[in-house]
């Protein structure tokens, strides 16, 4: 199992650098880069700087309010700000439009009052999206590092006495100099190879990313040679970003602690309450009410679906389960491989290679490859879920190679007194303890091969979409009920896929 | 005197009750396995929780209600008493201004006191460049500094080998004879308790079941304490 594992974590880095080596051949040279490419790149950094830093700061009061408040539905909320992981983009961006967009909730309210509209696209809105998107992933980076602070040291804070501002001082400050530069960087990287949120918000010479020049060139004006320099142009982007994110993501100053809340934490009051009452319902309200517009508006068209769409949701539902076998199938081995012996931690730098490359370059990577062999577009699905596979490998790992070093040492060494080898160690001794890291990781997987909108828009024809590409294309045609009934589809089917791997993982898991 | 009347403080099917007196400058050694409650008592004592029933007071005045820092008590755990983005003599000069501007009269009480329990000079290292022990020290130096009658130790010891205990042991004796402190001593050893304590309280299932002063506790070893000897 462990050579597969080893040759698997080869064919991953192939599967990941021979696309960007086909982009590289192909790209034409740096010439070619016209005022308008020159556009996206600046406006690409400039839309990921703003998300990452609007996300960032965002998160800073919530974060500290959910740390030292305790209250009915604070775990929901908390299991809430997960859930965008999960959430298909498409879907999330169709809940902001129900309520920033030109006929949603807020500028139905200014109207009302007699004010202007304000409109989504463009800039603020892919920034606003892309906050969204990523608030709660800074909320919960930033939660883990307050929640990580020993008791002991917030006790002994209590003890001295320490005001709000002392907390700020010799806690808040710390955490942030630790979290806050790998949060950003992460952030800024996410938002860089955004796609789905740019396809939809963006567009024009004023909002044209990176990410959507490839695609255009690619879909409208077939050109390969351009399309695959601005794809060297967006791996030199996120590379850059990914080296920093690597320097920079470091673990708290703070210390581990017991996740014991301090009472009374130190240097509270009525000002901090009010802070705090401010910054969750805000953010409650930021991240809820998008998908509640949603569901309500959603929910009545469900019944009324055109066929297409329910043959759509049949296809994603098929490539999502392929997408998820074929990362188990890698995670596995590469995790059993990386746990076995010193040395092996590369393995895990190799595979997260794919993080920061965008999937569409790799998939225009793909294309390139195909296109002199076969045809590619019948392989629209295949590529899609092989695509999403290598891309959620990275998180699949996170979770499970902890887990096997865990499972080797602690019953490895009973195993090898037993003389448990091969399948027989594997299933009786390993593999129970990995149950529920893998049910996870498989259930991330699965919500995101279903709700993926990228490479599948490079590649697909009209007969072959999938739910989001589907999806897509009612808000392109202005079906707008049926566009929000297909998001609702589109949510439960990922949140199902997602419970129920991460269910199935947890059923007689050993901890 | 600091007196315990009827308290009790329940935490899920634990619960502690104790009604106790004990006198200024009497160092009390609270003896008991894990989950006996001692712990939970010093957290009582310092301020942390506050039991549902019953009174504490010190010097006649009612204390159950006062936040932590508002107690005449400084407590020194077993670990996470430094904090490691601050040096030495900031993590000790916390007890005079937790904003740390301190004017040159209070930093030089600061190293004073740094001297005082064998770390002068090394007030500009961080706590990740001392050892167990160095670490301990200037734990101590800033609990001398809070300058609080009352001593809560949760097992300052637990993490040190058996020099370096032997060592904290002397120098908190001495600090203690030095500051007429009333002490508290949450540990798993009765060695401990000898050398730095008169009185021994054994906790079982939250309630003392044994008070006995230290002197004679080896010429006549009570019952409960046999397994302890």
């Amino acid at each position: 199992m462990e050579r597969t594992g080893a040759v698997l974590a080869a064919l991953v880095a192939l599967a990941v650098l021979g696309p960007l080596v086909a982009v590289a051949f192909a790209a034409e040279g740096p010439g070619r880069l016209g005022p308008a490419d020159f556009a996206a790149i600046r406006f690409t950094l400039l839309q990921a700087a703003l998300s990452a830093l609007f996300s960032v700061l965002a998160a800073i009061p919530v974060a500290r309010a959910l740390a030292r408040r305790r209250f009915a539905g604070r775990r929901l909320l908390v299991a809430v700000m997960g859930a965008p992981f999960i959430l298909p983009v498409i879907v999330a961006v169709l809940g902001l439009l129900a309520i920033f967009g030109r006929a949603g909730w807020l500028n139905a309210a200014f109207e009302a009052l007699g004010m202007g509209t304000v409109s989504i696209y463009g800039l603020g809105g892919i920034v606003l999206a892309h906050v969204f998107l990523n608030l709660p992933l800074a909320v919960r980076l930033l939660l883990q590092a307050w929640l990580s602070v020993p008791s002991e040291r917030m006790r002994l804070a209590a003890s001295l006495g320490f005001s709000d501002g002392d907390m700020r001082r010799h806690f808040e400050r710390p955490i942030l100099c630790a979290v806050l530069p790998g949060a950003l960087t992460i952030i800024f990287l996410i938002c860089a190879t955004s796609f789905a949120v740019a396809l939809i918000l963006g567009g024009g010479p004023r909002a044209t990313t990176v990410e959507l020049a490839i695609y255009q060139a690619f879909r409208f004006d077939f050109d390969l040679g351009r399309a695959a320099l601005l794809g060297l142009v967006q791996v030199l982007i996120c590379l850059a970003a990914g080296l920093l994110a690597l320097g920079l993501v470091r673990g708290g100053e703070m210390g581990f602690g017991l996740d014991r809340p301090a009472r009374p934490w130190p240097g509270d009051g009525p000002v901090a309450r009010g802070l705090d009452v401010l910054s969750i319902v805000g953010a409650s309200v930021f991240l809820l009410l998008p998908l509640l517009a949603i569901l309500l508006e959603g929910l009545a068209a469900l019944p009324g679906l055109p066929s297409q769409v329910w043959e759509a949701a049949l296809r994603s539902i098929v490539v999502a389960l392929g997408s998820t076998a074929l990362t188990v199938a890698m995670a596995l081995p590469i995790a059993l491989f990386a746990a076995g012996g010193r040395g092996r931690g590369g393995v895990e730098a190799v595979t997260a290679l794919s993080i920061s490359v965008s999937p569409l370059v790799v998939g225009t990577g793909l294309f390139l490859i195909l296109f002199p062999i076969v045809d590619p577009v019948p392989l629209a699905l295949p590529v899609t879920g092989l695509v999403n596979a290598l891309v959620a490998l990275p998180f699949i790992l996170r979770a499970l190679i902890p887990a096997a070093r865990a499972a080797e040492a602690g019953q490895g060494r009973l195993a090898d007194a037993l003389g448990m080898t091969g399948w027989t160690r594997l299933r009786l001794a390993i593999l129970p303890r990995l149950r529920r890291p893998l049910g996870f990781g498989a259930g991330l997987a699965a919500a995101f091969s279903m709700g993926d909108l990228g490479v599948i828009a490079l590649f697909s024809s009209p007969g072959e979409a999938t739910l989001p590409m589907e999806m897509y294309r009612l808000m392109g045609s202005y079906r707008t009920d049926d566009a929000e009934g297909a998001a609702v589809l589109l949510m439960l089917l990922a949140l199902a896929l997602f419970w129920a791997f991460d269910r199935g993982g947890r059923v007689d898991a050993v901890a | 005197m600091l007196s315990l009347e009827d308290v009790r403080l329940g935490i899920g099917d634990f619960t502690l009750t104790l009604d106790a007196e004990v006198p200024e400058g009497q160092r009390v050694a609270v003896l008991g396995t894990s989950g006996s409650g001692k712990s939970t008592l010093l957290s009582l004592l310092a301020g942390f929780v506050v039991p549902d029933r019953g009174h504490v007071r010190w010097q006649g005045k009612d204390i159950t209600g006062l936040p932590p820092a508002e107690r005449p008590m400084s407590i020194l755990f077993q670990d996470g008493n430094l904090f490691p983005h601050l040096t030495v003599a900031q993590n000790v000069g916390l007890a005079l201004r937790t904003d740390l501007r301190l004017d040159d009269k209070e930093s030089r009480r600061v190293a004073a006191t740094l001297d005082r329990v064998g770390l002068g000079g090394m007030g500009g290292r961080r706590p990740a460049d001392l050892s167990g022990g160095q670490q301990g020290r200037a734990a101590l130096a800033r609990l001398l500094l809070q300058d609080r009658p009352v001593a809560l130790l949760d097992e300052p010891f637990a993490a040190l080998d058996p020099a370096l205990r032997n060592d904290m042991a002397g120098l908190l004796e001495a600090l203690c004879r030095e500051h007429g402190l009333t002490l508290f001593l949450a540990t798993h050893d009765l060695r401990d308790a000898e050398r730095l304590c008169d009185r021994v309280w054994l906790l079982q299932e939250g309630c003392v079941v044994l008070d006995r002063p230290v002197a004679g506790l080896r010429e006549a070893v009570p019952e409960a304490l046999s397994d302890w000897m």
